[in-house]
């Protein structure tokens, strides 16, 4: 039984207290989930990126996205700011953005691409109480609008901030957000097709676990070329989009702080109290009440005597 | 009709509605976009920050004041448990009304229930116990409404379950209380880390509940006893000061522990160097007049016998949950991105709902003895 099993049985015996016997044996024998081992992911160069948007040309097409308010070759989009002086960010009509930062010391900007990482224990799966999300063995983290309440609990919980919601719609806003080109694509063993897209080739589309040791060679065929670390690899359990910068990545936008630690991890002090408060009350809190109501026995009985 | 007219407090509630009114039918026709600033940074607005995170601890009062009375058979608060099961009925009940305003497909509500289930999820617990806790006060409530319809029969049976449903109350509440906070935990570097601890989240969201809802059922007493005299009978009125005072035990209990854990969290995630920016100011601002000011008011109150002074701590205490939980929700939320002021339509229908609430509140005091007791209950 992987972590995650054992959870849903914990938390479910919120619902069957006679489900937690069972489920605190599972907890000393619970591993990590980690992820499907022949999942696939996507390397990201980012020294290569030009900031051309083709991806985002591309991934508009594939999704069936609306038409932007920009065309895409149209390179202001890089100097649009939202609020907080923040860069642009994925929207409920654009799956992956690029960005462009300057950085001191580098002669030219860099271009961050940016989109769903399909973590291997994804925060927006976890959170979801109904049950949306689905990490597929290919590594797609997919969702399901059919069932969809709309609670946004899945964006408060991403740690990249990934999911958006279509607020603009009244009868039926979704979330939305990269599918890994799921349904079209991945699902056929193809590549994504912002991937595929791609002039400058910087982007590998392979298996996850060979992509990683790809990427630690690329660090050290070419010392000094690459900053020692492929971010992706570890950050919160691991994500199927990983990526290459010559610059740290705390210059570029990325966040630094994640840890190793699957967002689920944090939850678990609570879950661990679940089946003890379920199990350990009734017995505790009636015994309380026997103690009161004789203590007020007793006295009645004194008081009559 | 007279009266009505006469009372200003239902000339502001016209104006509330006036305007507030057409704003949440225009929610629901334009969707959150329109009401809200739809925002993918911050996902939560004042419909839960306010509705469900705030007004879910400020009804604790009905599992407290269960298990003092049947529980742990203090008879003596009797007279205004009733106050506190209504304002604990009334305040999830209205969560729940919130919570239907914000969500985006709120016909799916059962969806989590019956239809796909996640019960992986923290929200998912949630959801469940605050369904099965709204029924438990219901059936908790039952007596008071049986009196005033004449019957006999469904307020026997209450009576002899009551042990079992206050059981059932206190784990429920544990768990969901505890649960609201556990929330933050699946965000946790968008939570400012004063306001954040992955370990002892749940328990600060729990604990303080115990105190926010004693609080706020000496608040509701207490403008019950203002506005509402004429309904209140004597025993009510009689021992209104000893209940506050008894209750402020309790509050001031809880309010210890509540401070101790804070500490231990700080200490424990090495947090100090916090307090010396802005936002260690404004941690110490809610801990100073939402925890050390009424700790030291009701301490006060208690020693000296004064009920007046453990109102004005029960107020302090209110406003001090209010704002611990719309800091975490909203204010400490995303600390290290923008801050967002929340739209003037969500304001707007948020204040209307909240009106709702009073006015049903209201309502319902007028009619059901809830500050009174039923005269034929003796027999
Ligand atoms: S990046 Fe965010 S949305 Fe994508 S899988 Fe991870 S948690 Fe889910
Ligand atoms: S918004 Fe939808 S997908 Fe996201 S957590 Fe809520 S129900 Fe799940
Ligand atoms: S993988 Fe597909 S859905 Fe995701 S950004 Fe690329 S094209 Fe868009």
């Amino acid at each position: 039984m992987n972590r995650r099993n054992f959870i849903k049985g914990s938390l479910a015996g919120g619902l069957a207290v006679a489900a937690t016997a069972k489920t605190e044996k599972a907890d000393a024998a619970a591993g990590t989930f980690g992820g499907y081992a022949d999942s696939m992911g996507v390397l990201v160069d980012l020294t290569k990126c030009v900031g051309c948007r083709t991806c985002e040309a591309a991934c508009n097409k594939e999704q069936g996205l609306p038409e932007p308010d920009k065309p895409f070759d149209d390179y202001s989009v890089f100097d649009e700011h939202r609020h907080g002086g923040l860069p642009r960010r994925t929207t409920e009509k654009e799956y992956t953005i690029v960005n462009r930062y300057e950085v001191e010391g580098r002669e030219k900007p860099l271009y961050r691409k940016f989109q769903c990482n399909h973590c291997n224990e994804p925060a927006c799966l976890t959170s979801c109480f109904v049950n949306a999300y689905t990490k597929t063995p290919e590594g797609a983290v997919i969702y399901n609008p059919k069932v969809c309440v709309g609670c946004r609990t899945c964006m408060i919980a991403c740690p990249f901030y990934v999911p958006t919601y279509s607020y603009s719609s009244a009868i039926n806003p979704v979330v939305k957000k990269c599918i890994m080109c799921y349904d079209t694509r991945l699902k056929f063993g193809r590549p994504p097709a912002c991937v595929e897209a791609c002039p400058q080739g910087v982007m590998t589309f392979g298996k996850r676990k060979d992509l990683i040791s790809l990427a630690h060679k690329m660090i050290d065929a070419k010392p000094g070329k690459y900053v020692n670390h492929v971010y992706g690899e570890t950050e919160v359990g691991g994500t199927s989009w990983m990526y290459l910068s010559d610059v740290p990545f705390e210059e570029i936008g990325f966040n630094t702080h994640l840890g190793p630690q699957p967002i689920i991890n944090y939850v678990k002090d609570f879950l661990a109290i679940v089946p003890m408060v379920l199990t350990i009350w009734p017995a505790l809190f009636t015994g309380f009440h026997l103690l009161a109501t004789r203590k007020q026995a007793n006295k009645d009985e004194s008081n009559k005597a | 009709m007279a009266q009505l007219i006469r009372n200003p407090f239902n000339w502001i509630l016209a104006v509330i509605y006036a305007v507030g009114l057409p704003l949440t039918i225009g929610r629901f026709i334009f969707g959150l976009g329109w009401a809200t600033h739809s925002s993918y940074d911050y996902p939560w607005g004042l419909f839960l920050g306010w509705g469900l995170f705030v007004m879910v601890p400020l009804s604790a009062s009905g599992f407290m004041l269960g298990t003092t009375v049947e529980l742990f058979g203090r008879k003596d608060f009797k007279p205004i448990e009733r106050l506190g099961l209504l304002n604990g009925l009334l305040g999830y009940f209205f969560a729940v009304v919130f919570l239907q305003v914000d969500l985006g497909q709120p016909w799916r509500l059962v969806y989590p229930m019956f239809v796909s289930l996640g019960p992986a999820a923290v929200l998912f617990l949630v959801a469940w116990h605050v369904a099965t806790y709204l029924s438990v006060q219901i059936a908790e409530l039952v007596p008071a409404a049986s009196e005033f319809m004449g019957w006999i029969k469904p307020k026997k049976f209450i009576k002899s379950i009551v042990l079992g449903l206050t059981i059932a109350g206190i784990i429920l509440s544990t768990l969901h209380q505890g649960a609201l906070g556990a929330l933050f935990t699946y965000a946790p570097g968008k939570v400012h880390p004063l306001w954040f601890s992955s370990a002892f989240q749940w328990f600060h969201f729990f604990c303080s509940s115990i105190f926010a809802g004693l609080s706020m059922l000496i608040v509701v007493s207490t403008l019950s006893k203002w506005f509402l005299k004429w309904r209140c009978d004597k025993t009510f009125l009689e021992s209104l000061d000893r209940c506050t005072l008894g209750i402020s035990k309790g509050a001031s209990l809880a309010l210890i522990t509540y401070l101790v854990i804070k500490f231990i969290a700080l200490a424990h995630d090495n947090n100090w160097g916090y307090l010396l920016t802005g936002w260690g100011q404004w941690y110490l601002f809610e801990i100073t007049f939402g925890a050390i000011i009424p700790l030291a008011l009701f301490t006060t109150a208690i020693r000296s016998n004064r009920a007046g002074l453990a109102r004005l701590a029960a107020f302090f205490a209110v406003f001090g949950i209010a704002l611990n939980r719309l800091n975490t929700a909203l204010i400490a939320f995303n600390w290290n991105l923008y801050q967002e002021i929340p739209h003037w339509r969500e304001a707007i229908i948020a204040i209307m709902v909240y009106a709702t609430y009073i006015v049903v509140y209201r309502a319902v005091l007028y009619r059901l003895p809830i500050l009174y007791t039923w005269k034929g209950d003796s027999k």
